[in-house]
C-alpha cells in the first residue's frame, strides 16, 4: 500500500518510478483520480450537431458515450449496460434514436433511461422479471455535463467542484481564447505509447524538453526558448498553460544562447516555408499555447494548428493520445489548408512531437527495474510552485504531482501545494 | 498493357526497398516533379474528414520532411520492412495509371524484436516521365491508424 512516506522531498521534486510502474497504484488512479472529483475532456460540440448523433469516448479506462437529446441537451453515461456490463453502444459514433445492447436487447433511450426489455413478462407468463423491478433504477450510470464554448467535459463524480472553478480563471481564459468561434473538426488522430499515460501528463506540461527533444523547433525556427513565454497555472497549480509569444527574440541572442546546447543553431530554412509560418488570428503575440488539464486533456495551439487531445490510459504499461484536429467553422479554403499543411507538425507523425513518443518510452522502460529511485525536477527552481515568466522551467510538473498526491490520499504533511 | 504493369510492379518494389535501405534520396526520385504524398487514417477516410497524419500536397513538403528526419526528428532506432501485395490497376487516363495496392510494414528494432507497424492500402497515380513511371500522387490510407509509438520513416 502506498503512503504519503514515499514522497522523498515534500515539493515533489523527486517522484519515485515506482508511481508510474505499481499496478495498484494505476488501479487507485482508476478509482480516485478519474471516477474521482476531477472534469475530464469527453469530446465537442461541433461532433454531435443533431438530436441523435452519439459518440463513443472514454473517461480515464472507463468508456463511455455522450450524444445529443431530443431537447437538444448534451447527455453522458457510461457505455455499460446496467444488466451484464456489456459495452452497450460499438461503434465509436453515429446516430441513433435509442442504444440497444446486443447481448440481450436492453434498450436506452438518449437521456440513458431504461426504456425496454425483450421478454419482460415472460412468454406464456412464464420466466421473465419480477414484478417489482424497477426500470428507473437501472439506467445508464450518468456523468455531470459541463460545455466550455464547445469543449464537453464529464465527471462521475457528484461533489465534483463547478467546472468553471475546476479550471480556475487562466485555464477558463485560453479555453475561451481557442474556442471563440465555433470549431470545425478536422480530423483525429492516436497514438499508443508503451509508457505510463502520467509520463506523457508531465511532457505537456515540461517547457523545458521542447526545444531540445523536438530539435525541429530550433533548427527550423519555429519557437525558440529564448523567445518570450513561460507557465501559468490554476491556484491550485493542477493545470498549466504554456506559452509564447512569436518572434520575440532574435537570430543572434538564440545563436548565442543554443551554443552550449547539442541542438542545431545554424537555423535552416525549409523548402516550403508556410509549414511554420504564423498568421495571427487573435489579439495577442501568443504562438505558443498549450494548456494541460488535469488530468487527461491538453488543448493545443501551435502556429495555426490547432488541437485537443485526450490522454487515454490503457493499464500502466500503454497510454494511447487521442488527437482531434481542428479548424473554425468559417475558416476560408487557404486557412483550412493551412491547418492541413501545419497539421504536418503534431500527431504521431508530428514534425515537432513525434520525439515525444520515443521520449516517454525510453524513460518507462529504464525506470521500470529500480522502483525506489526517483527522476529529478528542479528546473526554475525547487521548493514553492508558481507561475513563471521564463521557458527553461519543469514547475508545472511539481503542480501535477501535489494534486496528484492529494487525490491519491498520498499528500504529505507540510508538502507544498 | 502488359509492359505498364511490369513497370508498376518493379516501381512498387523498389519503393518498398528504397525505404528499408533507408536511401531517401533514392526515394523521393521515384516522385514525380510536381507530386502529392499524404497518409490518412481511415478513421478520417471513413468520415470524410480531411487531416492526415503527413500531408505533402508539394515535391518541396515532401523533401522538407526528408531534410527534417535527417537533420532533426529522433525517433525509435529500427530498420523497416515493406511487404507490398499484389498491384490492382484500376484504369489509364491521359498516359497515367491509378493503382492501388495492399501493404504491410514490419518494424525490427535493434534487439531484433519485430512487430507489424502498419498496414493499409496505397492509392497512386502513376505518370510516364522519360522511358519510366513516377509517382504524381500517393494516397496511403492507414488501417493502422492507432499509430504504435510513433511514425518518423516514410511509410
Amino acid at each position: 500500500m502506498v503512503t504519503a512516506a514515499i514522497w522523498p522531498a515534500l515539493d515533489y521534486s523527486r517522484v519515485p518510478y515506482r508511481l508510474y510502474h505499481d499496478t495498484e497504484i494505476y488501479t487507485r488512479e482508476q478509482e480516485r483520480i478519474f471516477r474521482g472529483p476531477v472534469w475530464s475532456f469527453l469530446g465537442l460540440d461541433a461532433e454531435i450537431p443533431n438530436t441523435g448523433d452519439f459518440r463513443a469516448s472514454y473517461v480515464g479506462e472507463t468508456p463511455i458515450i455522450f450524444n445529443r437529446d431530443k431537447s437538444g441537451a448534451v447527455k453522458a453515461f457510461v457505455n455499460r449496460c446496467a444488466h451484464r456490463g456489456a459495452l452497450v453502444r460499438r461503434e465509436l459514433s453515429g446516430n441513433a434514436e435509442q442504444h440497444i445492447c446486443i447481448y440481450h436487447q436492453w434498450c436506452y433511450g438518449l437521456d440513458g433511461g431504461l426504456t425496454a426489455i425483450p421478454f419482460r413478462r415472460g412468454i406464456r407468463g412464464q420466466g421473465g422479471l419480477d414484478d417489482g423491478f424497477d426500470m428507473r433504477a437501472h439506467g445508464l450510470r450518468p456523468l455531470r455535463v459541463g460545455n466550455i464554448d464547445g469543449a464537453l467535459f464529464g465527471t462521475l463524480a457528484e461533489d465534483a467542484e463547478p467546472l468553471e472553478e475546476y479550471l480556475g480563471a487562466p485555464i477558463l481564459a485560453q479555453l475561451r481564447r481557442l474556442l471563440n468561434r465555433p470549431v470545425r473538426v478536422l480530423g483525429y488522430n492516436r497514438q499508443r505509447i508503451r509508457g505510463n499515460w502520467k509520463l506523457y501528463a508531465e511532457n505537456t506540461r515540461d517547457n523545458y524538453h521542447a526545444s531540445l527533444l523536438h530539435e525541429f523547433l530550433v533548427t527550423f525556427g519555429l519557437d525558440r526558448s529564448t523567445q518570450i513565454g513561460g507557465v501559468k497555472m490554476d491556484s491550485r497549480h493542477r493545470h498549466n498553460l504554456t506559452w509564447a509569444e512569436a518572434e520575440s527574440d532574435t537570430d543572434e541572442f538564440a545563436h548565442q544562447a543554443y551554443a552550449g546546447a547539442r541542438v542545431r543553431n545554424d537555423f535552416l530554412s525549409l523548402k516550403e516555408p508556410s509549414l511554420v509560418a504564423f498568421h495571427p488570428e487573435r489579439d495577442d503575440k501568443l504562438n505558443i499555447a498549450i494548456t494541460s488539464v488535469f488530468p487527461s486533456a491538453v488543448f493545443v495551439q501551435i502556429s495555426n494548428s490547432l488541437a485537443v487531445r485526450q490522454i487515454r490510459p490503457r493499464g500502466v504499461d500503454e497510454v494511447e493520445v487521442f488527437q482531434t484536429m481542428l479548424g473554425y467553422a468559417d475558416d476560408p479554403p487557404e486557412m483550412t489548408l493551412h491547418r492541413l499543411r501545419q497539421a504536418n507538425l503534431v500527431g504521431p507523425a508530428g514534425l515537432v512531437s513525434m520525439e515525444d513518443g520515443e521520449a516517454i518510452e525510453i524513460a518507462h522502460r529504464a525506470s521500470k527495474p529500480d522502483l525506489d529511485r526517483t527522476t529529478v525536477i528542479e528546473l526554475g527552481g525547487a521548493g514553492a510552485i508558481s507561475d513563471r515568466d521564463y521557458r527553461v522551467t519543469d514547475v508545472p510538473l511539481r503542480g501535477f504531482w501535489s494534486y496528484y498526491a492529494e487525490l491519491l490520499g498520498i499528500e504529505p504533511d507540510g508538502a507544498v501545494r | 498493357m502488359r509492359a505498364d504493369r511490369a513497370a508498376v510492379y518493379d516501381l512498387l518494389a523498389e519503393y518498398g526497398a528504397l525505404i528499408d535501405a533507408a536511401r531517401f534520396d533514392e526515394w523521393l526520385g521515384l516522385f514525380a516533379q510536381e507530386c502529392g504524398y499524404q497518409i490518412l487514417p481511415r478513421e478520417n477516410l471513413d468520415r470524410g474528414l480531411p487531416a492526415a497524419l503527413i500531408f505533402c500536397d508539394s515535391r518541396a513538403m515532401l523533401e522538407d520532411r526528408i531534410r527534417a528526419l535527417r537533420e532533426a526528428n529522433k525517433y525509435n532506432i529500427h530498420t523497416d520492412r515493406h511487404i507490398v501485395g499484389l498491384p490492382r490497376i484500376l484504369g489509364a487516363k491521359a498516359g497515367g495509371v491509378l493503382v492501388e495496392a495492399p501493404f504491410a510494414i514490419y518494424q525490427t528494432d535493434q534487439e531484433g524484436e519485430t512487430r507489424l507497424f502498419a498496414t493499409g492500402l496505397y492509392r497512386d497515380q502513376l505518370e510516364p516521365v522519360a522511358d519510366s513511371l513516377k509517382i504524381r500522387d500517393k494516397l496511403i490510407l492507414l488501417d493502422t491508424f492507432a499509430v504504435p509509438s510513433l511514425l518518423a520513416t516514410p511509410l
